[in-house]
């Protein structure tokens, strides 16, 4: 089936309607909560409904609302865009909310209605499961329940939390997602628990979707130098969203730093750069670069390996125009390792 | 190459280094515990002095947050003594072979083979001792560079 | 019986391939609060006798990511003659300023200067006494070093104030910001400070570190001191998009920034993103007029330093070619253990005239000593 395939799109983003369509997959308590506390969304500002970013305007419904249903979202990714499998990562905001056990409760409803609502409805469809850090155990035991559901690929969490990802309580989760086979899928986004940049709160919402390449610094800075890759060494990790480019100088940055510093973190036994050419892969949509397929292609030489990036099409924000899934320049040897080997080498339970 | 006469054994006691100029190069003596090296001066990073430098211990471990003590469960700080670390970057290097925590494989500080000879048998040459003044009585060190 | 042997090891034979002299942009002279008495009223002396500077993080000494060398120093840049590095000028000139033919240094004083204190009066007298001491202690005694205006940053209008007692005083460089302010550069609480820098012809140098009293970083706050030194240019990331994407330039179409120890490869990908999501979302901001990417070419520099270690060489060039070899300023940052030597750090295959421009030649057009 290999042969077949000719994309794996390892980004795109149900909708949820609002709070009433997870009503279905909610206990009586929690059901009675959301009505009679009146919890109607649970929408981010990450991604403002009404922004161009959040969905491209072609895409939107009568209602302004852009993938709203599997048959929807599979007329783009998977019928025009030619993905034979899509990986769905569910953004809807249960990771913002500081009660841990509406957290898990909700964020067991969301899992339950991906599985009900969009998997169920196609074939080609996969998700990530939303994990509920807001409390370790519950966040175990969410993945111990959907991972049995093989259509379940990956573990999903944003990349701004309340501690950097790395952190040793955070353990636990990493440990159940390497003993399933799951990566470890860092999305773009926040649980606002601080501002979105270290020095503030922007203005501008521009200047508010800049903020999350240096969340995955600090992300990935963590994972390797706290040492989950040295504990986890079958954990794999891949960054959703995150614009790529940046990846280079923070390596090089971090290498340099590792080489005079590396007695404060001597379980860090090899370069950092090494670790994360090993252990972390990023999807490509969207490419941070000028449109110029030269300088596309040296931005990609930069990365220095061929394994790193996988396809996505992020639908459905909008981060190319017409159908230029993949930015121009792309070395036509390394086409289809984008689109297909590197999605099924880093995925484990994309059998076939 | 030849043979340099540095210094004379008890200038450099266990545990001291000393800072030679040998052929126009700049060679730092180790004595660790009665056996000594001789590292090339200039980090081979960016060019900072060792000799200015930390001379540590090896810092390792078998797992994140695992400092052993030499003991289960602690930090592994050995080799007391044993490691250089440049005085800019933090570089480490490993006195008795030279080569480079960091990238062990392609980085090192260039060695040189160091001997202990008598007096007497320096006194007959063929030793580059010019600005070393020798007596029979004591021992020296000598680095081939 | 002893063998002589001079310090620094690679010397005279070296410095040939430095044949213009060196413009340093990163100096950190180590001043003492002593050296800060005459300057400061007796109030503002008893109450640092008495309580002390509280820079917006817990400790009275020290820092919760502890250094990985004392005072984050070469190991080699304490005077034998004793006293902290680089706090000894005749040690300053033997091992840097002279050694590597330092023909301008611009001093960014670290400590004390009182930048980031949580009291904006003792903030603005403490940046008094360290603008006199710049003078009186080492630029008076040394010309080549060029004192940078060292302000009460969180204080808009006492920063315009002493900013303006500086206008005109060609032995100040810049006007010295350390980058973990409490808030992003472009808000409006910062912009006086950009109006009076402009009135007084002073770039703006923005220099690594400091203490926001935010977490370390937008996701919290990690453990080391290694995350802490990797991460701080993510940091400066987010005020250069703010001073952009907020209209600071329009406003001041001739205000220039320096970004100093933050290394610079990651410049290029930072505009390439807001360029990007400028073209579909510019009706937020219709008082951008141009691109993101072009503010960010015409009015930041960078310094070099700690220069980019790419694991292709020539990759570091591809970068320096996409920011401008006009914007691109030598730093050593002396006495620091990131120190670079000017003799190694640059690429080699740079060619003559690249180097040059690095050296001085960027910097003494921005600092206009050309």
């Amino acid at each position: 089936m290999t042969d077949t395939l000719a994309a794996i799109d390892c980004d795109v983003h149900p909708t949820v309607p609002d709070m009433t369509a997870l009503l279905p997959y909610l206990d009586d308590f929690w059901r009675a909560t959301v009505v009679e506390r009146g919890i109607n969304s649970l929408e981010t500002v990450t991604y403002p409904p009404n922004a161009p970013l959040t969905a491209r305007p072609q895409w939107r419904d009568k209602n302004g609302r852009a993938a709203t249903s599997a048959a929807e979202l599979t007329a783009h990714v998977c019928d025009r865009w030619q993905a034979g499998i899509a990986i769905l990562n569910c953004l809807y905001g249960v990771g913002l909310l500081f009660s841990e056990d509406m957290a898990f409760a909700f964020t067991r409803a969301l899992n339950a209605w991906v599985a009900k609502e969009w998997l169920d409805r196609d074939p080609r469809l996969r998700a990530s499961i939303v994990v509920p850090l807001q409390n370790t155990e519950y966040a175990v035991d969410e993945i111990e329940r959907c991972a049995k559901d093989r259509r379940f690929v990956q573990i999903l969490v944003l990349a701004m939390q309340e501690t950097p990802l790395g952190r040793r309580h955070f353990w636990p989760i990493y440990a159940a997602a390497e003993r399933h086979g799951l990566p470890l899928g860092i999305h773009a986004g926040s649980t606002y628990r601080h501002s979105i940049t270290s020095l503030g709160w922007p203005s501008y919402y521009i200047e508010d979707y800049a903020s999350h390449t240096q969340a995955f610094q600090s992300q990935l800075a963590s994972l390797v130098c706290e040492g989950v890759f040295a504990k986890y060494p079958g954990l794999k990790v891949v960054l959703l969203e995150s614009g790529v480019t940046w990846l280079p100088a923070f390596l090089w940055r971090f290498s340099k730093f590792w080489r005079g510093v590396r007695a404060e973190v001597p379980w860090v036994d090899r370069s950092p750069a090494e670790i994360v050419r090993d252990h972390v892969r990023l999807t490509i949509q969207p490419f941070d670069a000028p449109a110029d397929p030269d300088r596309v292609e040296q931005a990609i030489d930069h990365l220095r390996s061929d394994a790193i990036l996988l396809y996505a099409s992020d639908f459905p924000h909008w981060q190319f125009d017409d159908d230029e899934t993949m930015p121009a320049g792309i070395p036509p040897a390394l086409r289809r390792k984008i689109l297909v080997e590197n999605p099924l080498a880093t995925y484990d339970r994309l059998t076939l | 190459m030849a043979k340099h006469v540095v210094a004379a054994v008890a200038d450099i006691p266990p545990g001291t280094r000393r800072l030679t100029q040998v052929n126009g190069r700049a060679i730092v003596v180790f004595n660790l515990g009665g056996e000594f090296f001789a590292l090339n001066n200039r980090c081979p990073h960016r060019g900072g002095s060792l000799f200015h430098g930390k001379q540590t211990g090896l810092v390792e471990s078998d797992g994140p947050g695992n400092y052993r003590y030499s003991r289960p469960g602690e930090i592994e700080y050995t080799k007391l003594g044993e490691i250089i670390r440049c005085p800019w970057h933090g570089w480490e290097f490993d006195i008795r072979t030279g080569q480079s925590w960091c990238d062990p494989k392609r980085v090192r500080v260039r060695q040189y083979a160091v001997s202990i000879e008598p007096g007497e048998a320096l006194v007959q040459g063929p030793y580059v001792a010019e600005s070393f003044p020798v007596s029979v009585e004591n021992d020296y060190v000598v680095v081939e560079a | 019986m002893n063998i002589e042997v001079r310090q620094p090891v690679h010397g005279a034979k070296d410095s040939g391939k430095a044949r213009v002299g060196i413009f340093d942009c990163d100096i950190h002279p180590k001043s003492s609060l002593e050296d800060l008495r005459p300057y400061l009223s007796n109030r503002w002396w008893d109450y640092l006798q008495t309580y002390g500077q509280r820079q917006r993080h817990g400790y009275v000494k020290g820092f919760p990511y502890p250094k990985s060398q004392p005072l984050a120093s070469r190991r080699d840049s304490w005077p034998p003659g004793g006293g902290l590095p680089a706090s000894d000028l005749d040690f300053m000139r033997q091992q840097h300023l002279d050694f590597y033919g330092i023909e301008w240094g611009i001093m960014n004083p670290l400590s004390p200067t009182g930048q980031g204190e949580q009291n904006d009066e003792l903030s603005a007298a403490m940046a008094f006494a360290a603008n006199e001491y710049q003078l009186e202690g080492w630029n008076r005694r040394e010309p080549r070093l060029k004192a940078s205006v060292v302000i009460p940053y969180e204080n808009g209008e006492m920063s315009r104030a002493e900013i303006r007692k500086r206008t005109g005083d060609r032995r100040f460089a810049h006007v010295l910001f350390l980058s973990r302010t409490s808030e992003l550069l472009g808000k409006r609480r910062y912009w006086p400070i950009f109006e009076a820098a402009v009135e007084a012809g002073f770039p703006i140098g923005v220099h690594v570190f400091g203490s926001s009293g935010r977490p370390m970083s937008n996701t919290g706050w990690p453990s080391f001191y290694i995350e802490e030194i990797t991460e701080h240019s993510a940091s400066l990331a987010a005020s250069v998009t703010s001073l952009i994407v907020e209209g600071v330039f329009e406003r001041h179409p001739e205000l220039k920034i320096v970004l100093i120890e933050a290394g610079f490869a990651w410049i290029p990908s930072l505009g390439w993103r807001l360029d990007q999501n400028w073209k579909r979302m510019r009706d937020e901001v219709p008082h951008l007029r141009r691109a993101p990417s072009e503010y960010l070419r015409e009015h930041f520099w960078v310094s070099t330093q700690p220069m980019e270690e790419a694991e292709e060489p020539d990759h570091v060039l591809d970068v320096m070619a996409w920011i401008g070899w006009d914007k691109i300023l030598f730093a050593s940052d002396y006495p620091h253990w990131d120190f670079d030597d000017p003799f190694v750090a640059l690429p080699p295959s740079l060619s003559e005239e690249r180097r040059n421009k690095i050296y001085s030649g960027n910097a003494k057009a921005l600092y206009r000593l050309d």
